[in-house]
């Protein structure tokens, strides 16, 4: 049991922290049909991190927030830039902004790789949830103890505080958020600053993303912003059902993905481990799968918009 | 035509006055320099072919797409302070029915000015949504997933949410685009009961041939203003050919104007 604590209760509590926190933002990135945000802030971390490791020397967890925070600012700005003076819709600008700077990103990965310095891309990729060990959690006393407390791995008290500004943000602005994400027009109407809103939440992906970046990679992020909630939705024709929804399978794909990540092989017969970031996302999207094939909601209507279900007059 | 000055009272009463509004995407302007002061308590077509700029001119003047030049006043002051006067039903085809939420949800949004961001509904802005729903007939549906209603369904649902709003002035966008007919007398009778409560209405209107018999004044666009008045003073032969450029037959034009022809109409 002392495994459990040193091994498993950290990276346990930071995927879940995470899953549950990029499944809140996913639910109104998947009804606004901007899905793509969540990826394309992902991407953009890692030139920023490039970025900032090339300006400072240091791979300090500050350092790298802020360059993947630059990034992402500037990203956003290219975005909304490229929509207004090119005149084209949202998704081709964010695709034409994203891959640009990921590119630009791999190219500095490869100029400082000449240099001789390392810095890991498949981290950045996979994350490094194994690796955030407690050393100090030899049994359950230590959760009391506040010197072992404090060695707990940084990224957890981080990842926490971001989960709190996001629910604290989804709560303040529920209903600008909902008014906006259904009837941006009526939203600007009734001056519910759907604009503003709108850059909030691209900001509260942003934080999410880097914040999970770290702790566990891009992969599960994209997964996350994504398949509980476009799972929830098939659940449910009530948006409070369906955060609700999107939290139970986004937890259910962090325990569940990281405890057959760590056992799965062994059951099996094998003397290893998979990758627990993709195992969660794997599970995260055969939920999805599920859901499309059994969920109570899954009738949806066809491309004219006509209702499918007509009711009486 | 000279613009009125600020100062003149029929701005300064008007709910909603424009003057030199100009929209353009790219380089073609599409709405060019338009001029109209709604006359307070009148029932308001703004009529015109496709592609006049019509939706666009009242989303230029609400703000909600950015205008190139032009001044927009609501009972004499700009919209940011008067926005609670006024109740904007966009088209029904410009929202995604597939969102999660019911009919009641939809209504309940038009509270939204009266409530704080971050606050619940009670019991009283319930009450008040439902007597909205009922007002267009539509009570028996509030619990009603938004997209199991049919297209008439929807507008209503839309107009009751305006409702919610208690406006004085309710823009309406096309509202009777692809609804059946017992929708569109329902929501004329709305329009009118509203309009006899001493409110503005203004609505763009497709319909040539109902003109007369749901509107008091219209305004004719393409880009350009063509014509604005009373129905019987400006919905003429003349300024229909010159807003629709020849697009309308004779019979067609006889069968709209036909009521302009007998004296005292």
């Amino acid at each position: 049991m002392s495994d459990f604590l040193m091994l498993s209760l950290v990276p346990m509590l930071i995927a879940s922290i995470i899953a549950s926190t990029c499944a809140l933002l996913g639910n109104f990135l998947v009804l606004r049909r901007q899905s793509l945000i969540g990826d394309a802030i992902s991407h953009v971390a890692l030139p920023g991190i490039v970025a900032s490791f090339l300006i400072t020397g240091t791979l300090a967890a500050t350092a790298m927030m802020v360059g993947a925070g630059v990034a992402a600012l500037i990203t956003v700005a290219m975005i909304a830039l490229i929509k207004h003076l090119g005149r084209v819709e949202s998704s081709a600008a964010m695709g034409v902004a994203f891959t640009a700077i990921f590119a630009l990103g791999v190219l500095m990965l490869e100029w400082h790789g000449a240099s001789g310095v390392h810095l890991d891309v498949e981290h950045a990729l996979y994350g490094s949830l194994e690796s955030l060990i407690w050393f100090e959690g030899h049994d359950w006393g230590a959760l009391l103890d506040r010197q072992a407390l404090a060695d707990l791995p940084p990224q957890l008290p981080r990842v926490a505080w971001v989960g709190l500004l996001v629910a604290g943000f989804v709560t303040v602005a529920w209903r600008p958020l909902v008014v906006g994400s259904f009837d941006p027009e009526f939203a600007a109407s009734v001056r519910a600053h759907p604009t503003l809103v709108d850059l909030l939440l691209v900001a509260m992906v942003a934080i999410t993303a880097i914040a999970a970046f770290e702790a566990v990679g891009s992969i599960i992020v994209i997964a996350m912003f994504i398949c509980p909630a476009a799972a929830a939705r098939l659940m449910t024709n009530r948006l409070s059902a369906q955060l609700i929804w999107s939290q139970v399978f986004a937890l259910l794909s962090a325990i569940l993905g990281y405890v057959l990540s760590g056992y799965g092989p062994g059951w099996l017969g094998f003397e290893a481990s998979l990758s627990a970031a993709g195992m969660i996302a794997s599970v995260a999207g055969l939920i999805l799968l599920l859901a499309c094939l059994f969920g109570p909601q899954r009738r949806h209507h066809d491309a004219s918009g006509e209702p499918s279900l007509m009711p009486e007059r | 035509m000279k613009p009125p000055a600020i100062h003149d009272p029929a701005i300064l009463e008007s709910p909603l006055a424009i003057q030199g509004l100009t929209v353009s995407y790219g380089q073609n302007p599409v709405v060019y320099s338009v001029d109209f002061v709604t006359p307070p308590g009148s029932l308001t077509a703004i009529v015109g072919p496709n592609g006049a700029g019509k939706s666009t001119l009242l989303k230029a003047a609400l703000g909600i797409v950015r205008r190139l030049s032009g001044e927009v006043l609501v009972y004499g002051k700009p919209y940011a302070q008067q926005s609670q006067r006024i109740a904007y039903v966009p088209q029904r085809n410009s929202v995604d029915w597939d969102f999660p939420a019911t009919v009641l949800d939809v209504v309940t949004m038009g509270l939204f000015r009266q409530l704080r961001w971050w606050q619940f509904t009670r019991r009283k802005h319930r009450d008040t949504a439902l007597a909205c729903l009922a007002r267009v007939g539509m009570e028996s549906f509030a619990d009603r997933q938004i997209g199991q209603l049919s297209g008439g369904q929807q507008q209503r649902v839309f107009l009751a949410r305006a409702l919610a709003q208690q406006a004085d002035l309710t823009i309406l966008d096309e509202p009777f685009a692809g609804v059946d007919a017992a929708t569109e007398k329902a929501i004329v009778e709305v329009l009118k009961s509203l309009r006899q409560q001493g409110k503005t209405l203004l609505c763009v209107h497709h319909d040539l041939t109902t003109v007369r018999d749901y509107f008091d004044h219209v305004l004719l666009v393409n880009v350009r203003r063509v014509a604005a008045g009373p129905v019987d003073e400006a919905f003429t032969e003349s300024a229909l050919q010159q807003a629709y450029g020849g697009r309308l037959g004779a019979l067609q034009l006889e069968r709209i104007v036909s009521v302009n022809s007998t004296p005292g109409a």
